[in-house]
């Protein structure tokens, strides 16, 4: 059963995802990458990546999506057709991809509880989580203790992408040409 | 048992390639479309399916969710280590989008458009 709820929504993913190639309007593009960050957090839960389920919708599909929208009011919601032939880029990216999977043959199999990742250190987070922090959901004892500098450097690309988001969006003066038929929120 | 294991190669395959399919198509949308905000959601596909491609490992059949339940010592759950280091991706993810989109409005205020085919083109003339 987990397998067949896996592979729909993966089949969904893939799906959305030929959508975003193919739309041309900006407001679909925008709306399918929500869903598809939607579609990405029930899979995640589905895979019991609980907290990574909640920051994926919450964050992926709320905020990222209302970021995206406000970029479209500043700017233009259709996309030119193309000018050039795409086939370098799909050559590109079907080489790339055959040689990852090619790669995926030495990998183990899924859900195993006996391969090199699930054995080490994540083994004992496990064991190590309440006789150390008290704390029973081990994600929030390794984010904010076991690996809080990690955390604080997080914190400090935020705040870098803020300052550096205020910098650029100061002082905004839209284009004179375009400003007699937008009738822009000049600031 | 044996059909079992069978069964869980070929949907490990299954779940590896599709999750390959999806980051080549964010790559795809990178390279080949000029408008700068549909490279913006291809380049949060891309971003997006690389989550799976280190949460799928970790996950093991018949465990849940690592919140450690008191009582059940026999109890198996799912490595919580690539959790951890996606939950840092996402918000780094969010913060570089947002600066992305930020230069993207400013583009357009300085050439009047977001595609990059008009820009150049703009540049050279």
């Amino acid at each position: 059963m987990e397998f067949l709820i896996n592979l729909v929504l993966l089949l969904f993913l893939a799906a959305v995802t030929f959508a975003v190639i193919g739309v041309r309007n900006l407001f679909a593009v925008v709306i399918l990458g929500g869903a598809y960050s939607f579609l990405m957090a029930t899979l995640l839960i589905a895979m019991d990546a609980v907290d990574v389920g909640m920051t994926e919708a919450a964050v992926g599909a709320g905020v990222s999506t209302v970021l995206l929208l406000s970029a479209l009011h500043l700017t233009n919601t259709e996309e030119a057709a193309a000018r050039h032939s795409n086939v370098l880029p799909l050559a590109l990216s079907l080489l790339t991809g055959a040689a990852l999977i090619y790669g995926t043959w030495g990998l183990p199999d899924y859900g195993m509880a006996d391969t090199a990742v699930n054995t080490y250190v994540g083994q004992q987070y496990l064991e190590r989580s309440i006789p150390e922090t008290t704390v029973p959901n081990v994600v929030t004892s390794v984010l904010a203790s076991y690996r809080g500098y990690d955390t604080l450097g997080e914190t400090t690309v935020i705040f870098t992408a803020g300052i550096g988001v205020l910098m650029l969006l100061r002082g905004r003066r839209p284009r004179k040409d375009k400003e007699t038929s937008t009738g822009g929120d000049a600031t | 048992m044996e059909g079992f294991n069978e069964f869980a190669f070929v949907l490990g395959g299954v779940n590896h390639w599709i999750t390959i399919f999806l980051i080549m198509a964010g790559f795809y949308i990178i390279v080949s479309r000029s408008n700068m905000i549909k490279k913006l959601v291809g380049l949060s596909i891309f971003q997006t399916s690389v989550y799976l491609l280190y949460v799928s490992p970790g996950k093991i059949i018949g465990g849940t969710a690592p919140i450690i339940v008191e009582g059940n010592p026999e109890q198996l759950y799912s490595n919580p280590l690539p959790h951890v280091l996606i939950l840092t991706a996402i918000v780094v993810g969010v913060a570089t989008l947002a600066l992305g989109l930020a230069l993207v409005v400013r583009i357009n205020e300085a050439y009047g458009s977001i595609e990059e085919d008009e820009i150049y083109g703009e540049d050279w003339d």
